[in-house]
């Protein structure tokens, strides 16, 4: 890695004493020496381990569950279902106004998703509770289901979930978040070249090195401890209170080293259930994903799609864009309302436009629900927006850098979402990008600054 | 049939902190009678090295070495509220709480030396080795060791300060999406050169030239540390990874590292890293969170660049061989389309 200090000298002070050195981490030595403490480094008398039934169907109503067999399996503690969580249907982002509840701890009537976690066994084995959960018997009626957001979004298509009515999330803007600035079609209208574009991915997992879990102990004072691997202490400390409607006073979260996260361990989906695992048998209880959890139950990056259109002049300056998203929240919201809006005030991306229209959409799908990770709302988008660049310089027949530092955002821009700019410097990274890989730039660009505009 | 070289580039922005605002997080400060100072959060440390940064902006704040500081953290108990480690928003909303706690901390920690040197607290310095003196006259000192012990048992002062981060929240405007979503932005810049086999659609990528414009370089080897595996990470989005490779059929999710598709060490390319640092106004010590970003941008210069080589665009991730010859084959033949840089 290089530092290249000469950029923006003049805002900085290099003079300071302990910020900018280059300190050995202290906890480098214990994680390369295998020593770092995790959560699930205790062995506790009296552990039991739980184990969820789950859905193997996309959709199906529950016509009945038969615990019978389970129950009597050899190392079996207990058996939680919907009935014992005290406030079954939740939403996360209810700790910042954002409803409405539409996910269900443990399946009542319905799954909306293969994978969805119906019945919590609690064994002293990890062993009896796998074999306990296979004695599970769930009658299932099978429902239509919606995989894609398109056949989500078609007329007369399966609601996914009733929560929501409909198969999307509804802003008090509508249908989507929402961006309008400028005049975009007059934008078009006076444009010399219109390229739209449709851009897709796939759910992507967080693939941390440690998977998801805890282990709660029940404590002699009544109190609950919680040694967790979440990536937000109190977001999981007051979701767990409101599931479980217990005074957050009773619970203590411990988190330590985590070992991966990347967004994967910021939904709240493995504490409740341990803890009231804990309250009902008053043994402590490791809930910890496996592998194969990791990847196919605990929430992926969404799928997106995006379509893209662009006004461009022969000079190479944009001069309306107007951009569809979409994201594929599977079948609760999670953090994809959130994720959804973020994207609305990412786009136009780094450019400065003057005219903009945005909708960004949150879609409900009968799949994993997706949520936080590492990006979203902008990652997918930046893939897309970038390619368009790209395809946008040929079209116009300009190189692909010089294209940007022609639409380059600088300070005093106004931004889409009516912020002016501040601070920007993709100017500088794209001159020293072009010095680093011997890129051919013209030399009117590389005096250019993100703090002024020429002339 | 051959072995074809392209280069792509792609440019990106990226939020810190919570999307909108409305994220607070505390902290609190406080000195032991060693010497020491104790930072207590309540902050997630993900394996990215959050404590160590807290603890050298708390040393920078108070003016003692990086070592003097222990950090207390993840603990509901003990640590001050957080929202919580995401959004790229560890370093700078408990980064800035924790230069405010240890400012005040520092505050009370002068009164006190200043008391025992008999002058006032305004002409005091600290020589970031453990020592308070007088400014302009370095043989006029007290340890910070001694100025601990004197606060603690001698004139009956805590040296300790709190400190609180919070950037309020912004409320979309439904109509035209006018709204606040973030302070500051980080920027970056990737260059990827690629090699197409146009026989069996396999990427190789060669080399990836990433430009990151971070704010401020809190600890450049833990910067270095973030970025290239940031970078590593936009590599396996472009052309490996995804939990559900024929979207939007469930079939064929992979179940392990054995199904699930991620580069290797030998997969990886020449990784270059070039840091530039325009300080934000309100970042801590002008820092902004580039956590997110530094996985963005090779995602598009990897895309652009297997265009460059083989003259076709693959919009939809990730970009698999068996797409690439889809593509190639509905192109006509292998060499149509092609475009040079």
């Amino acid at each position: 890695m290089e530092l290249r200090k000469e950029y923006f000298a003049d805002e900085r002070k290099d003079d300071l004493k302990e910020i900018g050195q280059p300190r050995l981490r202290s906890d480098a030595l214990g994680h390369v020496t295998g020593t770092t403490t995790f959560f699930a480094d205790r062995n506790l008398p009296g552990l039991l381990h739980l184990k969820m039934v789950r859905s193997p169907h996309h959709h199906a109503r529950i016509r009945a569950i038969d615990l019978s067999e389970a129950g009597r399996h050899p190392g079996v503690v207990r058996i939680l279902t919907a009935d014992d969580v005290p406030h079954n249907v939740y939403t996360i982002l209810t700790l910042i106004q954002v409803g409405p509840e539409d996910e269900t701890v443990l399946a009542t009537d319905k799954v909306r998703w293969k994978g969805e976690a119906i019945v919590a066994i609690l064994a002293d084995s990890e062993r009896a509770a796998h074999e306990a959960a296979e004695r599970v018997k769930v009658d299932y009626e099978v429902l239509p289901a919606v995989l894609s957001i398109d056949e989500a979004l078609a007329p007369g298509a399966p609601i996914v979930n009733e929560y929501h009515g409909q198969n999307y999330y509804r802003y008090d803007s509508g249908e989507s978040r929402k961006v309008r600035f400028g005049d975009v079609e007059a934008g078009f209208a006076g444009a010399d070249h219109i390229l739209e574009q449709t851009y897709g991915s796939g759910p992507i997992e967080h693939a941390p090195t440690e998977t998801t879990g805890c282990i709660v102990v029940p404590e002699g004072s009544g109190r609950y401890t919680c040694y967790t691997n979440t990536q937000a202490m109190f977001f999981t400390l007051d979701n767990t209170s409101i599931i479980l409607q217990m005074d957050g006073a009773k619970l203590h979260m411990v988190g330590g080293t985590v070992g991966g996260g990347f967004g994967g361990k910021v939904d709240v989906i493995v504490e409740p259930i341990a803890i009231l695992g804990a309250k009902l048998t008053g043994r402590p209880v490791s809930f910890i994903y496996s592998r194969e959890e990791e990847m196919q139950i605990s929430s992926p990056r969404a799928a997106e799609k995006l379509v893209i259109k662009d006004g461009v002049m022969r000079d190479g300056r944009i001069v309306a864009r107007y951009v569809k998203a979409y994201i594929d929240a599977g079948a609760y919201s999670r953090h994809s309302p959130y994720g959804a809006q973020k994207s609305a005030a990412h786009f136009p991306g780094p450019y400065t436009v003057p005219n903009v229209w945005v909708d960004s959409h949150c879609v409900y799908t009968n799949r994993t629900p997706s949520s936080a990770m590492r990006g979203f709302g902008v990652t997918i988008g930046d893939f897309a927006l970038e390619v368009q660049m790209d395809k946008l310089a040929r079209l116009v027949g300009m190189d692909p850098l010089e294209f940007r530092f022609v639409n380059a955002y600088r300070d005093g821009d106004m931004k889409a979402h009516r912020q002016p700019t501040e601070g920007a410097a993709l100017i500088e990274c794209m001159q020293e990008a072009a010095r680093a890989s011997n890129w051919p730039v013209s030399e009117k660009y590389l005096q250019m600054s993100s703090a002024r505009r020429e002339g | 049939m051959a072995m074809r070289q392209g280069r792509g580039v792609a440019a990106v922005n990226y939020p810190t902190g919570m999307n909108l605002g409305g994220d607070p997080t505390q902290a609190l400060v406080h000195s032991t009678p060693t010497g020491n100072f104790m930072v207590s959060l309540s902050s997630v440390d993900l394996g990215q090295g959050m404590k160590q940064i807290m603890a050298q902006i708390c040393a920078e704040t108070i003016g003692v070495p990086t070592d003097r500081v222990i950090v207390d953290t993840a603990d509901t108990d003990t640590g001050p509220h957080c929202m919580g480690t995401f959004a790229s928003r560890g370093t700078h909303r408990a980064g800035n709480a924790v230069i405010a706690a240890a400012r005040e901390a520092r505050q009370v920690m002068l009164e006190v030396a200043a008391e025992e040197l008999e002058v006032n607290a305004s002409d005091l310095d600290t020589d970031g080795a453990g020592n308070i003196h007088v400014r302009g006259a370095p043989q006029r000192s007290i340890s910070i060791f001694d100025t601990a012990l004197s606060a603690h048992f001698k004139r009956g002062r805590s040296i300790s300060g709190r400190g609180m981060f919070l950037i309020p929240r912004s409320y979309p405007d439904a109509e035209t999406g006018a709204m606040k979503p973030s302070t500051c932005y980080a920027h970056a810049c990737t260059v990827a050169e690629v090699e197409v086999d146009d026989e069996t659609g396999e990427v190789n990528v060669l080399t990836v030239k990433n430009i990151f414009e971070i704010g401020r370089a809190l600890n450049p080897k833990m910067v270095e540390q973030q970025l290239v595996g940031g970078s590593w990470m936009g590599i396996s989005h472009a052309l490996y990874e995804t939990t559900e490779p024929y979207y939007p059929s469930r079939e064929h999710g992979g179940r392990d590292f054995n199904e699930y598709l991620m580069p290797g060490p030998g997969d990886l390319a020449q990784t270059e890293v070039i840091v530039l640092e325009r300080p934000a106004a309100d970042g801590p010590y002008g820092a902004k969170g580039p956590g997110e970003m530094c996985a963005n941008p090779q995602i598009p210069a990897i895309a652009n660049a297997i265009f460059d080589a083989v003259g076709v665009r693959i919009d939809t991730l990730p970009i698999t061989p068996e797409r690439i010859l889809r593509a190639l084959k509905a192109n006509g033949t292998e060499n149509a389309g092609l475009v040079a840089h």
